[in-house]
């Protein structure tokens, strides 16, 4: 299985999240990860797709995507082409004898504590797969009582935007 | 000078005025009825009354099919779209232009489980080209242009608007034309000057061509394009299920049907090909049986107006992506240069390929029960009615024997079901084909299955003086299925015996029932007896015309290829394949 990142730009219309994600159900694709949100334009959404790919080549997945009317641009973001970022919330089980080992971990992961109670931390993380994994891992002996994610966002490097030709 | 203001229902029917629809099928319901009043008074617009709403569908489907034009087809809320479902996916898988407007419960109530809502935009995604819901009366007009828009430009296909009963309630003023704006939508009809030169210099390199020709030529309207090309480079030509009319039957350079049941010249002249020209074909599994042992020897041009069906199934080695008039038109001016410095030699592969038209042509035994073979009485009604006739016919192996033993001149004379083998089409469809192309004989060649799906048509047809023609292949069974148990189940007829033969319990007594809707009904047993009906049936124009064949239920379809055989085991007869001396 092949893992790709996917931008789609697309016009904000009731019903387009349906008409994706439907999309990669009934071609047969797997969806990892999915973000979603506005963009720097008035009516256009950005959605940011990670997708698992085996057998049909991606292509296949494109140009179906591209075939969406209210999809405008489809791009794949090269992992060396483009900054990839998870943003991760986690609750950890601390007390007295481990929340300084739990907050060297944070200083050393450049996470940051947005929510602190006598028996436990929520840590914000952000970063890309592998860091936001390591982390996980690091902080998983003391007890993750809860996890949330977003879906992986993801944007090319360099002065380009994916709305420029767009917007002519 | 102020715009008009109109209700949205009157803003619905004078937008489908403004675009020029002439005719529309449908059946009116409550989340529908505000439009149905200003509909009564439309001086343009014939709205034609079904009596089930899957009938609106399909006759839309052969209106557009049969004329190149839009189809429309009106339904209600809830039961009545879903009970359109099943044409639009057909509409979707024959790529049919095809416009579905929706009554929608009130938008207050969207969401609310009430009477009569159903989420019609959200069953149909992925079935349609696109979808609408409209909750305000000022959209109304731009999204039906903008609706019609993409059902009949780029790749046709349905589009379905859902207006909400206070949209069509609501007033708002009407402009024309309205602004359509759809930055996500520019389909590609303009080849790329290169690709065409890389086709025709792989033509002209080609020693075993073959033009593969698909629906798309047939929904593109290049017939004419085509024939010079195939003329130009003297290659065997294909012409898919979908296709068939695409290139005249008469021209010695067709080979007739690939796939399944295609006929053995077809099916082997893309296996031993070296270069398939495809145009506007979509490799069906139905045309290449095992994909992997397809044309294994051929290099791929591959011309469609949709991206995404070029490389989906086979590698295409020169990708071309336009509309098949424009790509074939180009390639037609590009051909001569490339000819002059490598003009192929073909004899050797005509050569083969006449001895394998010359062994194998398309024929039938009869089947020695004394019953009709069905695919004489088929063959005789295509040479009666000849070439400008209209056939549409249901999904099986009435169908097949249509596609194969009756003989095609001109695209959109064929008419079927063939992507979704949506059993039922056929009636409906030479409905609406009639009144799409009123002067022209159109029959509908059905079986006894398929004609119970949708016969209550047959009273449209009558009471809106459509004079069809229906053809019932009866051969008292669910046939195509009948053969498959018999060459694959060890001959064990579970659930295929509809009893609707003379010789069983023969309900309904389909004369009876045609008689019942208003319809001349004759029935024939004889071999003698098939002409004077169906010239009967000819002649007979006041009134729709029902004839009940009585046909053998032993009489199947060859050639065959067994799904997901090599079409390297194409089946000549039962038990008999080909014999390839002298290949390669």
């Amino acid at each position: 299985m092949s893992r790709h990142v996917l931008s789609l730009l697309v016009e904000d219309k009731p019903g387009i999240l349906t008409r994706v994600a439907a999309l990669f159900a009934r071609r047969g694709f797997n969806i990892e990860s999915l973000a979603v949100g506005t963009t720097e334009v008035e009516g256009l959404s950005r959605i940011t797709v990670v997708v698992g790919v085996e057998g049909a080549p991606l292509e296949q997945v494109t140009k179906q995507l591209n075939k969406l009317i209210n999809v405008i641009k489809v791009v794949e973001l090269e992992a060396d082409q483009a900054v990839q970022r998870d943003h991760m919330l986690i609750k950890v089980r601390t007390d007295a004898s481990t929340r300084s080992a739990v907050l060297e971990a944070v200083t050393l992961f450049r996470a940051r504590v947005i929510d602190v109670v006598s028996d436990a931390l929520i840590i914000e993380v952000t970063g890309d797969t592998a860091k936001c994994a390591a982390f996980i891992k690091v902080l998983e002996p003391f007890g993750i009582k809860e996890l949330v994610q977003s879906g992986v966002l993801a944007m090319g490097r360099g002065s380009k935007s994916i709305t420029e030709k767009v917007l002519k | 000078m102020a715009n008009e203001v109109l209700t949205g229902a009157a803003a619905i029917i004078r937008s489908l005025e403004m675009l020029g629809i002439e005719h529309v099928f449908g059946l009116p319901g409550g989340a529908i009825l505000p439009t149905y009043d200003p509909l009564m008074d439309s001086k343009k617009i014939r709205h034609i009354l079904v009596r089930h709403e899957q009938g609106a569908g399909h006759a839309a489907e052969g209106y557009a099919s049969a004329s190149g034009r839009l189809g429309v087809c009106i339904a209600t809320s809830g039961p009545g779209a879903t009970n359109l479902v099943t044409a639009i996916a057909d509409a979707y898988m024959d790529s049919v232009p095809l416009l579905a407007i929706t009554g929608q419960v009130g938008s207050k109530l969207i969401g609310t489980d009430a009477f009569q809502e159903a989420d019609i935009v959200g069953i149909t995604m992925p079935i349609t080209k696109h979808s609408f819901l409209v909750t305000k009366a000022e959209d109304i007009p731009e999204t039906i242009a903008a609706a019609v828009m993409i059902a009949t430009t780029g790749r046709p296909g349905p589009v379905l608007v859902d207006i909400t009963k206070d949209a069509q309630q609501g007033k708002a003023e009407f402009v024309w034309p309205p602004k359509v704006e759809l930055a996500g939508y520019k389909p590609v009809t303009k080849p790329h000057g290169k690709q065409i030169q890389a086709a025709a210099q792989m033509i002209a390199e080609s020693k075993k061509p073959v033009l593969y020709v698909g629906g798309g030529v047939v929904r593109a309207g290049a017939h004419k394009e085509l024939l010079k090309l195939a003329e130009l480079i003297n290659a065997p030509v294909v012409t898919t299920l979908m296709a068939r009319g695409a290139f005249p039957d008469s021209h010695k350079q067709n080979l007739g049907m690939p796939g399944m049941h295609g006929t053995v010249p077809a099916v082997t002249a893309l296996q031993k090909a070296d270069l398939l020209i495809t145009l506007g074909a979509r490799f069906d599994d139905r045309v290449t049986g095992d994909v992997k042992s397809f044309a294994p020897g051929a290099k791929v041009i591959h011309v469609d107006i949709d991206p995404a069906e070029i490389g989906k199934i086979r590698f295409a080695d020169v990708p071309i992506v336009g509309d098949a008039k424009e790509v074939i038109t180009e390639l037609n001016a590009e051909l001569p240069a490339a000819l002059k410095s490598a003009k192929p030699d073909l004899k050797e592969w005509w050569s083969f390929i006449d001895g394998l038209v010359e062994r194998y042509p398309l024929g039938y035994t009869s089947a020695g029960d004394g019953k009709l073979s069905p695919q004489h009485v088929i063959e005789r009604i295509g040479e009666l009615s000849g070439p400008e006739a209209i056939y549409a016919a249901g999904v099986g192996q009435h169908q097949m024997w249509s596609a194969q033993f009756i003989k095609y001149e001109r695209p959109n004379a064929w008419l079927n079901s063939g992507g979704a083998g949506t059993m039922g089409y056929s009636v409906p469809a030479a409905m609406g084909a009639k009144v799409g192309q009123p002067d022209r004989l159109v029959w509908a060649i059905d079986g006894d299955g398929c004609f119970q799906m949708t016969n209550q048509e047959l009273a449209t047809c009558s009471i809106n003086n459509i004079p069809i023609k229906v053809a019932i292949i009866n051969n008292s069974s669910l046939g195509m299925v009948r053969q498959w148990q018999t060459l694959f189940y060890n001959e064990r007829y579970s659930n295929t015996d509809l009893h609707t033969g003379t010789d069983a319990l023969m309900i309904p007594d389909f004369v009876k029932l045609a008689e019942a809707y208003g319809c001349l009904a004759i029935r024939v047993e004889k071999e003698e007896e098939i002409d004077a009906a169906i010239k009967l049936a000819i002649a007979t124009n006041d009134r729709p015309v029902v004839i009940d064949f009585i046909v053998s239920r032993d009489a199947m379809v060859w050639p065959m290829v067994a799904a997901g055989l090599s079409n390297d085991e194409v089946q000549y007869a039962r038990d008999a394949a080909p014999i390839w001396d002298g290949v390669e």
